[in-house]
């Protein structure tokens, strides 16, 4: 396959075959090492095949080899040619990231940190739901998915500002519950606030250095040492029943004749098909909101009972990594509505988007990129080249490089727990073979990603933050 | 493992690498037999299936336009009824797949016991997927699978 340099960190893989615009990938020479090795750049191509595309087929940073689309895929699609294909929002639709921020310092909670990683350890369900909600009726359920956010704050999970400070604010207007299946909601039910298990977690996490003062104070980042809390989870088994559902109602409705890669199944965006994924898609994305809302609520409880306190303890932002959305772009010079698909990315809107909160709108929306689990974390700023370069979109973590089977075989979960104990770390988690499952070294360098994206001009450098104490589901 | 040991050439199933997800192979003589062993690769991410009690039989019932979706619907329906239902599955038993004019359809008997404390829940599978999905009968079926995680 042909790899044209376009300078250090731009890659085009030029139009070929059935390719309909050609694919750019957004990496290091080192990243891209990586990148090769397996089906990444196969599925870039495979991605622009797709009826209606735009510009590109783009790879950021952290891209890896996913199912169908590649984890990095950022594709956007004509509103009247174009697909929308649930393979390319993916399974875990609004997978995304909390963070909040506190008045503390790192010395004045380090004595406590053990009790507060219990205490939410206890507070913060990782599978199934706390007795009460997991009762919640269907109607509440119907509610909450065209409500998202909105529901959990009007229910006392949170303020009104935290919903100011959430993608779509929380809510997601195109949500159209009608079309999620009996199993969706089913799934849906036991399963609200609650974490989840695999690569999702919760994060106490301290500010290890900061690039970009002005922009950080905007954000609430004031000093190295202050105590941040970043929650890593998403829709869960109702966004899962949801993508497969329609998965299979496009197989039998439109069929994957011609289709690269079966999981590429997708619908014209204007027929009904397409326009019942979608709402119900967005419906998914809602439930994930009020998901984090309830438990960003939980945190502020325990902080406010173990240290005596919650007051500071405002949301920075909080970012989907899966989903489809209708966004306003620049394409060949002219303003148009496309449908951008993000699959394991984050937009990434500079300043002036009217859809990022007023405070924010000068500076450019908080990009937060989670690493894995127990390495950095960073927080960094949208960029208006964006909008040219990614169709605003960055990287959206680590991205992994190991199969979970090799680390199984690599790693034990008690061994990796205690090398983060020696660096200063509290795990808790329910099971240690998922925690060997997630070790660090089974991912790419973040540091590796978020340079690329700074220098690319993706998404730039703000914050690095490190935990001090992690709750692996 | 709690299947009958035959004289396959292959173990009933085994897991390949994949960067972030799970991909596995499935054997069996019969079609039926590898959907089973594959509904056990399934469930051995999340728990051990060998240690499992029979306690609890539910009976499915999926119907597929070809193979692959069947399989994707009949694992897919394993998830839905762990995450749903609370229902661990042990193994699957008393498979029949049959062929119909537009398809084909599966039954089969799952057994297993309610999640409770006393089980270890140690990964999450959030999906079934096509990407990769191969089925194929030479001497013995392969089934080939990857599952997002």
């Amino acid at each position: 396959m042909e790899l044209k340099k376009i300078n250090d960190y731009t890659w085009e893989i030029p139009k070929e075959g059935m390719m309909r615009v050609p694919a750019i990938i957004y990496a290091s020479e080192k990243l891209l090492d990586t990148v090769k090795k397996d089906q990444t750049l196969q599925q870039a191509k495979n991605v622009a095949c797709l009826p209606g595309i735009q510009r590109y087929s783009y790879v950021m940073p952290d891209g890896h080899q996913g199912y169908g689309f590649p984890i990095g895929g950022v594709a956007a699609f004509d509103l009247d040619e174009g697909i929308i294909s649930p393979g390319g929002v993916g399974y875990d639709i609004n997978c995304g990231v909390r963070l909040l921020r506190t008045n503390y310092r790192e010395k004045e909670i380090i004595a406590k940190r053990r009790e507060l990683l219990a205490e939410i350890f206890k507070e913060v369900p990782a599978g199934v739901g706390k007795g009460g909600i997991t009762k919640l009726s269907r109607n509440v359920l119907l509610e909450i998915l065209v409500k998202g956010a909105e529901w959990a704050v009007e229910n006392g999970y949170g303020t009104k500002e935290d919903l100011m400070l959430t993608e779509e604010n929380g809510r997601m207007k195109d949500a159209d519950p009608s079309y999620l299946s009996s199993r969706a909601l089913e799934r849906g039910i036991p399963q609200l606030g609650t974490l989840g298990s695999g690569n999702h977690f919760l994060e106490i996490q301290k500010v290890e250095k900061i690039y970009n003062r002005e922009i950080a104070k905007v954000f609430g980042i004031d000093e190295e040492g202050q105590i941040l809390v970043m929650i890593h989870c998403g829709s869960r088994g109702l966004g899962h029943q949801v993508a497969t559902d329609f998965i299979e109602l496009m197989e039998n409705k439109i069929g994957h004749k011609g289709l690269p890669d079966r999981e590429l199944i997708n619908a014209p965006i204007k027929s009904p098909l397409g326009q019942q994924y979608y709402k119900s898609m967005c419906a998914a994305v809602n439930y994930a909101f009020a998901n984090r809302q309830m438990i960003a609520h939980w945190v502020r409880d325990v902080f406010a009972k173990v240290l005596g306190s919650s007051v500071g303890m405002r949301q920075i932002y909080d970012v989907c990594h899966n989903v489809a959305k209708i966004e306003k772009h620049k394409i060949d010079g002219k303003e148009k509505l496309v449908c951008i698909h993000r699959k394991g990315a984050t937009r990434s809107f500079g300043p002036g988007r009217p859809e990022i909160p007023e405070i924010y709108r000068p500076y450019g929306q908080p990009v937060i990129i989670p690493g894995s689990m127990g390495t950095a974390s960073y927080i960094l700023v949208g960029t208006k080249e964006a909008e040219e370069l990614s169709f605003s979109s960055t990287a959206h973590g680590a991205g992994r490089v190991m199969s979970r089977n090799e680390a199984l075989r690599r790693f034990r979960g008690e061994q990796i727990r205690d090398q983060l104990l020696a660096k200063g770390i509290e795990l808790q988690s329910t099971s240690l073979k998922g925690v060997a499952e997630e070790a660090s070294a089974a991912y790419k360098d973040v540091d590796e990603v978020v340079r690329t994206s700074h220098e690319v001009g993706i998404g730039r450098l703000v914050a690095k933050v490190v935990p001090v104490g992690v709750m692996k589901g | 493992m709690m299947i009958k040991k035959r004289a396959l050439k292959n173990p009933p199933f085994q897991y390949l690498d994949h960067p972030a997800d799970a991909k596995f192979q499935a054997f069996g003589e019969t079609f039926e037999e590898a959907f089973a062993h594959a509904a056990l690769a399934v469930v051995s991410l999340m728990w051990e299936p060998e240690k499992i009690i029979k306690r609890q039989r539910r009976t499915v019932l999926v119907q597929g336009k070809d193979l692959e979706q069947l399989l994707f619907k009949f694992l897919s329906e394993i998830l839905y009824l762990y995450e749903a239902k609370g229902f661990l599955l042990a193994s699957a038993r008393d498979l029949k797949i049959i062929k119909h004019e537009n398809g084909y359809s599966l039954e089969a008997v799952l057994e297993g016991d309610n999640l409770s404390s006393n089980y270890t829940i140690f990964g999450e599978v959030k999906a079934i997927t096509y990407h990769d999905m191969i089925i194929r009968k030479n001497d013995e079926v392969l089934i080939q699978v990857v599952v997002d995680m």
